[in-house]
């Protein structure tokens, strides 16, 4: 059993968790992600480590209630246990000196960035970091990507917070302004990873998205990760998560998102986390 | 009195009632059917019978103890060669191995030998078999057993047995590997293989599940700071092949590992009471011809496929799968696409609507020994079908490789071992199983989880002195 020793409501179907989880604590690295299961019967739902403290032994989960698994885990209080924590999953980010490197977070994308922006800063990059969201109550983590990024820019789809526009309108200007950018590093909804793979590709700056596929076991066992990558299959959570931006298939990867939506729906209907998504 | 010359059938739920639940096919002997199956044993001097045994059981010696009555007996000397003979007596391919060579096959038919196993095995469970724990040597040395499949069960309780500390460390939430995430509840229940790994945890292993070796730990960290002072390597071979052929990625394509592991480690069946979903399809394609392809097509029709297809490019003679099991696929209402070879997966938006395939027909022995099948041209056809399961092959994963510096591997990525010891390129470190043979078999692979514990036992006696 693992424990979540504090819980932060970040928006209405945004939550935090630290949960206890010293080994994972002692080993994770930025980029990295966990596999988790709330009970018994539970789905085994991939989350991106946002946030480590290795003297405490916790780890740090952000999350967006989108289904029945992450509705039920976002009713659980502080000190409430689940079931299982497997990690830490993945390859961690190449983390080097580069340069200027551009980190770039969409929605809770921003959460599993920071560590990254983090580690960019402390290997002597320049980091400069671009969060959107669609409106200003959807900025997640803006005091620690402030404090971990050399210059930090702020995009709302509706203006209400920072510059009205998308994350891509910035990294144009950013580009634009000639400034010698050595890699980008995007997470975030797959169309906005998209987006930025194709605002970078005429400039050959090197970019690197990571990709959430639907997972099941997440140790290359069950092959439902895979993504096409430079006319290859790749298991993201193997080979993966991080990958170059310009060489993914993006539109497989959203079709193949969309594969459980179906069921998924009467998943809910029939009450597990008792949500009310997908019934529009 | 001439003796009966054919095996007793073993009782079986209905074809068309079980096609529709998860409950095991066969229902195993009763006391009187057993004990008349035994009566046809020989007890040969020279035990054909063993020697196609991979650990070789002592059969004619447990058939008698049944004929006596001697159950306790009978489970004692099954359990001194294998330890899961509950699981073995189910999924054996006895055909291939002891049965094959018994004697009476010569003239009609081999004694039921697995059919025996399995009464012998369940009799035991049912009655309340008693496990007591073996005496932990003073100061017992720490052993690590990473992978809760049947190599890295049967090298824990044997080296728990010869008194070490040993833990086991499992990727997923539950021990058992292929037994509980591959084969099917029909052909073996799960709460038999957790009962067997109960009795294990009763020797004093330890199990820990969740623990990714490469990831949670490193094998080196597990040598040099978790303070194990040997480690045998089980992880099997779990990466799942593709076909590297258009159209994979679409909607509705699963590997077989995918499929079963939804449904049978997920419990996808009682969705959406389990949280786990999973597409059936309506029509079910599943290319390959093994044990694992059985599986897949027979679970389909089981979650409410209509129809359920074996695509094959070769003829049912060079077909992998267990006799039983094929017999089984068939008496369900499983069909034979034999000859068939998968070209192109083809969808619309996105979601699978068939399979193009071209059929085939035997030319020449290849390097495996059998007929290579050869395209007929002209003969592309498409199988209506919404699913397509891959149950081609998996390969070895390769986290454990590519974070052990020092552990040799051949070219397919399976780790290299003695196949006596198995004895890895690295002192103290050990492996077998499917890791090192590529996808076999569970009475192999215990083999090889046998051969290990006692090469560990001698390393680490010579270590201590
Ligand atoms: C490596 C990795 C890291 C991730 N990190 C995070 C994270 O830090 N925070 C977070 O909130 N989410 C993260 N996700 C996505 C998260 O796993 C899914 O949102 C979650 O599994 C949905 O479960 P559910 O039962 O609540 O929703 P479901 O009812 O299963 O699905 C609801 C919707 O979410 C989509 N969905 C399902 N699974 C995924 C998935 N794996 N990725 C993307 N969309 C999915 C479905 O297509 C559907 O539209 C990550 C995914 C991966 C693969
Ligand atoms: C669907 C199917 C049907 C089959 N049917 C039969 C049959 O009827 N008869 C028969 O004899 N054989 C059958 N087989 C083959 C048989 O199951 C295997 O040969 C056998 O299970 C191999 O045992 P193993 O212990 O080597 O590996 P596995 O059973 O594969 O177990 C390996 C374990 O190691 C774990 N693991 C992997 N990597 C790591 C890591 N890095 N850290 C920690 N843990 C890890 C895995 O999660 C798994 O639990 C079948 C196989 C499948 C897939
Ligand atoms: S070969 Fe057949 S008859 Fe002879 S001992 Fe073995 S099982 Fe019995
Ligand atoms: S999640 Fe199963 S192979 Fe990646």
């Amino acid at each position: 059993m693992f424990k979540i020793v504090a819980k932060k409501v970040l928006s209405p179907t945004v939550k935090q968790f630290a949960m206890a989880a010293p080994q994972i604590a002692k080993k994770c690295q930025p980029g990295q992600f966990v596999i988790i299961r709330i009970d018994d019967e539970g789905e085994r739902v991939p989350l991106t480590i946002a946030d480590f403290d290795r003297d405490k032994g916790t780890i740090t989960l952000l999350f967006q209630e989108v289904g029945a698994s992450t509705q039920q885990l976002g009713q659980l209080e502080e000190g409430e246990s689940i079931l299982d924590i497997a990690g830490p999953l993945g390859n961690p980010t190449h983390i080097k000196k580069m340069g200027t490197v551009v980190c770039i977070g969409g929605g809770i994308g921003t959460a599993p960035v920071y560590p990254i922006a983090r580690a960019m800063k402390a290997a002597g990059n320049r980091v400069i970091s671009i969060i959107g969201a669609r409106t200003a109550e959807l900025l997640i983590f803006e005091d620690e990507m402030k404090n971990a990024s050399d210059e930090l820019y702020i995009t709302t789809d509706d203006g209400s917070k920072g510059i009205k526009g998308f994350v891509t309108d910035v990294l144009k200007r950013l580009i634009d302004d000639e400034e010698k950018l050595a890699e980008v590093m995007a997470i975030g909804p797959v169309v906005m990873m998209r987006g930025v793979a194709e605002v970078t590709r005429p400039y050959k700056i090197p970019t690197v998205v990571s990709l959430n596929p639907i997972m099941v076991d997440g140790t290359g066992m069950c092959g439902g990760c895979r993504v096409a990558v430079g006319n290859e299959s790749k298991f993201a959570c193997v080979d993966g998560p991080e990958f170059d931006a310009h060489q993914v298939d993006f539109d497989t990867l959203i079709a193949r998102q969309k594969m459980y939506i179906p069921l998924e729906k009467k998943s809910c209907e029939n009450g597990r986390g008792g949500c009310k998504c997908h019934q529009s | 009195m001439s003796p009966v010359m054919k095996k007793h059938a073993m009782p079986e739920q209905d074809p068309k009632v079980r096609a529709k639940n998860f409950n095991e096919v066969t229902l195993g002997y009763g006391e009187d059917t057993a004990l008349a199956e035994a009566q046809r044993c020989l007890h040969c001097k020279t035990a054909p019978c063993r020697q196609g045994c991979p650990v070789e059981v002592n059969i004619p010696e447990f058939i008698q103890h049944i004929k006596d009555g001697q159950m306790d007996e009978a489970i004692k000397s099954l359990k001194s060669y294998n330890s899961l003979p509950a699981v073995c007596g189910r999924v054996c391919p006895q055909e291939e191995q002891c049965e094959k060579h018994c004697v009476l096959a010569k003239k009609g038919e081999s004694v039921g030998i697995g059919r025996l196993e399995r009464y012998a095995a369940d009799y035991a469970r049912e009655h309340g078999e008693t496990v007591t724990a073996p005496q932990r040597k003073a100061n017992a040395q720490k052993v690590a057993v990473i992978g809760a499949g049947p190599a890295g069960l049967t090298a824990a309780g044997d080296l728990a047995k010869l008194g070490y500390a040993v833990t086991i460390f499992e990727a997923l939430h539950a021990p058992g590997g292929v037994l509980m995430y591959g084969i099917p509840e029909f052909r073996l229940p799960k709460a038999i293989v957790q009962q067997e790994i109960s009795n294990l945890k009763k020797l004093g292993v330890v199990i820990e599940v969740n623990a990714i070796i490469g990831r949670t730990y490193t094998i080196d960290e597990l040598l040099d700071e978790e303070g194990f002072e040997a480690v045998f390597i089980g992880t099997g071979a779990g990466l799942p092949h593709f076909l590297q052929i258009p159209g994979e990625n679409l909607n509705g394509v699963y590997s077989a590992n995918e499929f079963l592991t939804r449904c049978n480690l997920m419990k996808a069946y009682q969705f959406p009471k389990a949280a786990t979903p999973i597409k059936v399809g309506h029509k079910v394609a599943v290319v390959g011809g093994g044990n694992v392809a059985m599986d897949a097509a027979r679970t389909a029709l089981r979650l409410g496929a209509e129809e359920s297809y074996i695509v094959y490019r070769r003829s049912e003679t060079e077909m992998p799968a267990r006799l039983e099991e094929v017999h089984h696929a068939k008496e369900e209402g499983v069909q034979f696409r034999l000859l068939t070879n998968p070209l192109e997966v083809v969808g619309k938006d996105s979601w699978v609507t068939g399979l193009r395939c071209m059929k085939m027909e035997l030319g020449e022995p290849d390097a495996s020994g059998r007929r290579r099948p050869v395209e007929i041209a002209g003969s592309e056809f498409t199988l209506d079908v919404d699913v397509v399961i891959m149950a081609i092959g998996q390969g070895p994963n390769p986290l454990i490789q590519s974070t052990t510096k020092g552990l040799d591997t051949n070219k397919r990525g399976n780790i290299i071992a003695d196949e006596e010891t198995g004895q890895t390129s690295r002192l103290g470190i050990f492996a077998g199983g499917d890791i090192v043979t590529g996808a076999a078999t569970v009475i192999l692979a215990m083999g090889a989880g046998k051969k290990a514990a006692v090469a560990i036992d001698k390393y680490l006696q010579e270590k201590r002195q």
